[in-house]
């Protein structure tokens, strides 16, 4: 009797995991954001090297919790600007390296900064979600005045991809574009690339 | 009245007459030059010398009132600046016309000066009225609808506009370290301690801008003039350049919510 009630619940929960996986629905946009968010400060929290400033963990992370969610593409793209267009697949390709050393860096110096912060994800508008790009608001909130952070999400198939993100105000794809406008206009996106791998280069040196 | 009260009095008016005239002006577009930045080449200059005074002077002080001052008595220090910041906050949320804000952070300012024993302890904050804003009369100028003018960087000061630096000279005439210091001496040792407190809490933000910019300069003024624009209208600008001002959306939605 004992045995078929075990059996019976084993079962049942079997089941109920199998219906709620299919009636899985994407995730909202603020609820992805809460998710990704939540996700990093934990591994950071919990990560006492990351905590460190050790820039291969971050890295790591980096690579593992945040670039799949980003449209890097994207954001590279509205970065350079018109002349991401001109520009060769060689070029593109070397770009999007070199860029993408750059955030790393970006955020390894920001998540060294997380101690005791929470994000906070602000209510969506009415109907915000319905589109297939929206902006989700958040706050870090911990020691001192809270800190704006805010997301440009698209959808992308079943879920969410950011191509810019807004801290206190400022976008970083226009913080980006004012970055590269004088190589861009001084050199074109060869000139851009040689002084982002100078940058990087230097970074690199002074870390290890 | 004094007489110097009056020539202040005038000198600030002037300035606030030639903020719109030069905003006016700032709208024709340069060539060559930023729109936003036209005195680029004189700002640069102040900017190095800024750079400089901060390496060699300001970032050292700060690091030892980091190591030396213990956290609780910074803590402390840093709570009075905000308490007189809240105070100042209370007063331009009134002139902007929002006062359920301004109820708060007067609400927040009148615990702390007395519960916080004259805003010492933020006691508010733990009673769930954390700071909700942080209003300056460059704000209040920006809501009702004055253009920002070009860029200027102030000695020792840093990134400003022509309308944040005519607002600037009246926060530091009206807000509270001026009025609860009246003595040039106390008043002078009160801001060299309040440019400590803040450049302590930069610390760690200026190692991260370090490594990101390019041009440090240009990545400071953009960050500035989008982070300014962005006060101006609550977190919330909106994407067009020639936005109408704050005030319009403002009045609107303080009148369809007493009907």
């Amino acid at each position: 009797m004992l045995r078929r009630t075990w059996i019976c619940a084993v079962g049942l929960t079997a089941s109920l995991l199998a219906m709620t996986s299919l009636h899985a629905e994407p995730l909202a946009p603020d609820a992805f954001v809460r998710q990704v968010s939540g996700e990093i400060i934990d591994a950071v929290k919990a990560d006492k090297a990351i905590q460190a400033g050790d820039v291969g963990r971050i890295r790591a992370l980096v690579d593992a919790k945040v670039m799949p969610h980003v449209n890097f593409q994207r954001m590279t793209a509205s970065s350079v600007g018109p002349q991401w267009r001109s520009a060769s697949p060689e070029q593109q390709k070397k770009m999007l390296v070199e860029f993408q050393t750059l955030m790393v860096n970006t955020y390894s110096g920001a998540l060294t900064q997380v101690k005791d912060q929470t994000v906070v994800v602000k209510p969506l508008r009415a109907g915000a979600a319905e589109g297939s790009e929206v902006v989700v608001r958040s706050e870090v909130r911990g020691k001192g005045d809270p800190i704006q952070l805010d997301y440009r999400l698209e959808k992308a198939g079943e879920g969410w991809k950011i191509y810019d993100v807004n801290v206190g105000g400022f976008w970083l794809v226009e913080a980006y574009k004012g970055q590269f406008a004088k190589d861009l206009s001084a050199g074109g996106i060869d000139a851009l690339i040689a002084t982002l791998t100078q940058k990087n280069k230097s970074l690199a040196g002074a870390k290890n | 009245m004094t007489g110097a009260a009056h020539l202040r009095r005038w000198l600030g008016l002037l300035l606030l007459v030639a903020a719109g005239l030069l905003g006016g002006c700032a709208t024709v577009p340069g060539e060559g030059v930023s729109k936003v930045d036209p005195w680029e080449p004189m700002n640069r200059k102040v900017f190095a010398f800024n750079e400089a005074v901060d390496q060699a002077a300001i970032k050292p002080a700060a690091l030892i009132y980091q190591n030396v001052v213990p956290n609780f008595v910074r803590t402390a220090v840093g709570n009075v600046f905000g308490n007189l910041g809240d105070i100042w906050t209370t007063a331009n949320l009134v002139l902007q016309l929002k006062p359920k804000l301004a109820v708060d952070m007067g609400a927040r300012a009148l615990i702390n000066t007395t519960f916080g024993i004259g805003g010492l302890l933020d006691v508010a904050d733990e009673a769930g009225l954390e700071r909700k804003a942080s209003e300056d009369f460059g704000q209040t100028l920006g809501f009702w609808g004055l253009k920002s003018g070009p860029y200027v960087v102030l000695p020792i000061i840093g990134p400003a506009t022509l309308r944040d630096a005519t607002g600037l000279a009246l926060d530091l005439r009206d807000s509270g370290p001026s009025r609860v210091w009246k003595e040039p001496r106390d008043r002078n040792a009160a801001s060299s301690l309040q440019v400590l407190d803040t450049r302590v809490k930069l610390l760690n933000a200026g190692r991260v801008l370090d490594d990101i910019a390019l041009d440090k300069y240009v990545l400071l003024r953009d960050a500035y003039l989008a982070r300014r624009r962005s006060l101006i209208y609550d977190g919330d600008p909106p994407e067009e350049e020639n936005a109408p001002p704050p005030y319009k959306a403002v009045i609107k939605r303080e009148s369809s919510d007493t009907k």
